[in-house]
């Protein structure tokens, strides 16, 4: 524990003295031994660290952190020092500067893709899946005949469609939300009929035997244990739901959207914006994703997998 | 197998109660049901252009000539199948397949940087997961950096690595499996670090009884363990990288590829081309999954598993 902390204490000041060098002079040998060092300590210490077993924060949110930081300060050394072309990739610094420039237009191009396309269209395309799982389920039939499809929707390349809904709903967000509904209709679809029938049969016999009916079994019986692959299913949608929107802006957009912001900057080789929209994509998935994550743990609490946790 | 054959309703059942229960007749049901409503979706859709056709024919039109027209114009808002059903057909069997009007050739084009960008794809997250699993500093730092970015979109980023790639002097092919190759690595990684993890510890002390080497535990155990976790994500891995290689294709005014025929159908207003090229991505997509599913079949079997 104690060389892990000093070897990170050391690796921190170097890092902040090579940085500071590098604003200064170029390059030199020691500078670079200097970096080689900063690697090797933070090395040692997240291999110390990384044996830690409590308290769990250490594991779980400090090693990768710093592994996080590690990763940024050679990205950052590395562009810089060895002076490798903006074009070819921008450093850490730059994108952070376009990013803080262009705070305005980010915001707009945020709330054209992600305020009002993707979470219009997810909204759409996972309630329509749930509400449609639930209808079919009730004719062992027509799940049948669903589910074999919908896996196979899996194996197509649903993007496609954003030209054909560019053609129908025009070049607002509208269209974007209809390839995000067509999108996360299926995952959505096949999880929740997975998930209503993983309630077993003792369960059900339960059920039967309290005399209930269908509309209590399922809202408590059958729904709850739905609930993990639900989850699921939002999640996986969550991804999709952001791919969709931007690849669909490559069709035709109003001048204002992410993935527009990306086809443009990249015309105009100006790449350090399109990393800066990427940052900003990557920042709102992720948020959505743990979004879902925590009010996943509100829900399912009960799962073995929330409870071996706590144990 | 005493259970099955207790719940079996006694005596034959009909044939009609075989067919209703299997997967054939529902499934059959099912595309009907979507081609109706895909031909009574064309009339509604095209109504708007079969009236101003019509209006321009001048002659009273009755119901007959109004849904002939709406299931045969030439750009409709939504084609009819059957008119996406023979341009697939011309431009796939009756076009020289080295032509740039058949989809062949442009099924050919994206389906090759598919299965490159998959390969290398396959090699990277499978070492990557190898790594995480045997060395516990790679597993506690790396592994949350590879699921959060399996949240970021990704695809974003596929037109800047095409022109990235560009400046460089990379390409054609190569791009393209480069953004395949770093779509589907994170599946395989996630899938086969599961399944590298999921001999449960009964067996691994059964291999420590044996006195066996680490190596000797990877190859014997944890190897044969994960093949069932990792063909799944083969099967995610596929269809996203083929996803890949169809975006890769939009942004940079490529020439060949399905991409490139989407985005030159937007342009055209071709609807029946870019529906053709949808069913062939559709197609390719469910032949690559279809194939890693023979191979998982294939590998099992020769690994002793009962089908």
């Amino acid at each position: 524990m104690k060389t892990g902390a000093a070897a990170i204490a050391f690796a921190l000041a170097g890092a902040v003295a090579s940085l500071l060098l590098l604003e200064t002079t170029a390059p030199t040998l020691a500078f670079w031994a200097l970096v080689v060092a900063v690697t090797i300590a933070s090395w040692i210490g997240l291999e110390r660290l990384a044996h830690i077993d409590k308290p769990r924060w250490i594991g779980a949110i400090l090693v990768p952190g710093l592994f996080g930081l590690l990763l940024l300060y050679l990205w950052q050394v590395l562009t810089v020092g060895l002076e490798v072309p903006p074009i070819l990739l921008p450093s850490p610094a730059r994108i952070g500067h376009q990013l803080v420039t262009n705070l305005d237009l980010e915001w707009q191009d945020f709330r054209q893709t992600f305020l009002k396309s993707v979470l219009a269209g997810f909204v759409m395309g996972s309630g329509l899946g749930f509400i449609v799982a639930v209808l079919v389920d009730r004719s062992p039939f027509l799940q049948r005949g669903l589910l074999p499809l919908g896996a196979l929707v899996s194996a197509i390349p649903v993007v496609g469609i954003a030209p054909i809904m560019v053609m129908w709903f025009g070049f607002d967000w509208e269209s974007k939300a209809a390839v995000i509904v067509v999108m996360t209709f299926f995952p959505m679809l096949v999880n929740t009929l997975a998930g209503l029938a993983s309630a077993g049969g003792i369960e059900r016999d339960l059920m039967h035997s309290y005399a209930a009916d269908y509309g209590q079994t399922l809202a408590k019986l059958r729904l709850p244990s739905a609930l993990p692959f639900v989850f699921n299913a939002l999640k996986i949608n969550s991804t999709l739901a952001l791919i969709g929107g931007i690849v669909a802006e490559f069709f035709g957009t109003p001048v204002v959207g992410m993935g527009f912001r990306i086809s443009v900057e990249i015309g105009r080789m100006n790449v350090d914006m399109v990393w800066a929209t990427i940052a900003v994509a990557a920042l709102a998935g992720s948020v959505f994703y743990g979004t879902l994550a925590l009010i996943e743990r509100g829900f399912t609490f009960w799962h073995p997998s929330y409870r071996q946790e706590r144990s | 197998m005493t259970t099955d054959a207790l719940s079996r309703p006694l005596g034959q059942p009909s044939a009609f109660g075989r067919l209703y229960n299997g997967t054939a007749l529902p499934v059959a049901v099912v595309l009907a049901i979507v081609v109706v409503a895909w031909y009574l979706g064309a009339i509604w859709l095209n109504a708007g252009l079969v009236e101003q056709r019509l209006a321009q024919a001048e002659k009273p039109a009755g119901l007959a000539e109004f849904v002939h027209t709406a299931w045969s114009l030439d750009r409709p808002v939504l084609p009819a199948p059957h008119q996406v059903a023979i341009e697939f057909y011309d431009s796939v069997f009756t076009r020289d397949v080295t032509s740039p009007r058949s989809l062949v050739f442009h099924a050919y084009v994206t389906g090759s940087a598919t299965l490159v960008g998959f390969v290398f794809g396959t090699l990277l997250g499978v070492l990557l997961a190898v790594g995480i699993v045997s060395w516990r500093t790679l597993d506690r730092s790396l592994l949350p950096w590879i699921i959060t970015s399996q949240t970021i979109p990704i695809l974003a980023i596929a037109p800047m690595i095409i022109v990235v790639l560009g400046n460089v002097g990379l390409t054609g092919l190569m791009p393209k499996a480069v953004i395949s190759m770093y779509l589907c690595f994170f599946p395989i990684t996630i899938g086969m670090v599961k399944g590298l993890r999921s001999p449960d510890p009964l067996q691994l002390d059964l291999m420590r009884t044996y006195s066996a080497s680490p190596s000797q535990v990877f190859w014997k155990l944890r190897c044969p363990a994960s093949m069932a976790f990792l063909f799944p994500s083969l099967k995610v891995a596929i269809a996203i990288s083929l996803v890949g290689a169809i975006v890769g294709e939009l942004p940079t005014g490529a020439q060949a590829g399905l991409g490139a025929r989407l985005l030159t159908g937007s342009y055209y207003g071709q609807t029946v081309q870019i529906w053709s090229a949808l069913f062939m991505a559709a197609l390719l997509g469910m032949a690559l999954v279809a194939a890693v599913g023979v191979v998982e079949r294939l590998t099992l079997r020769h690994m002793g598993a009962r089908p």
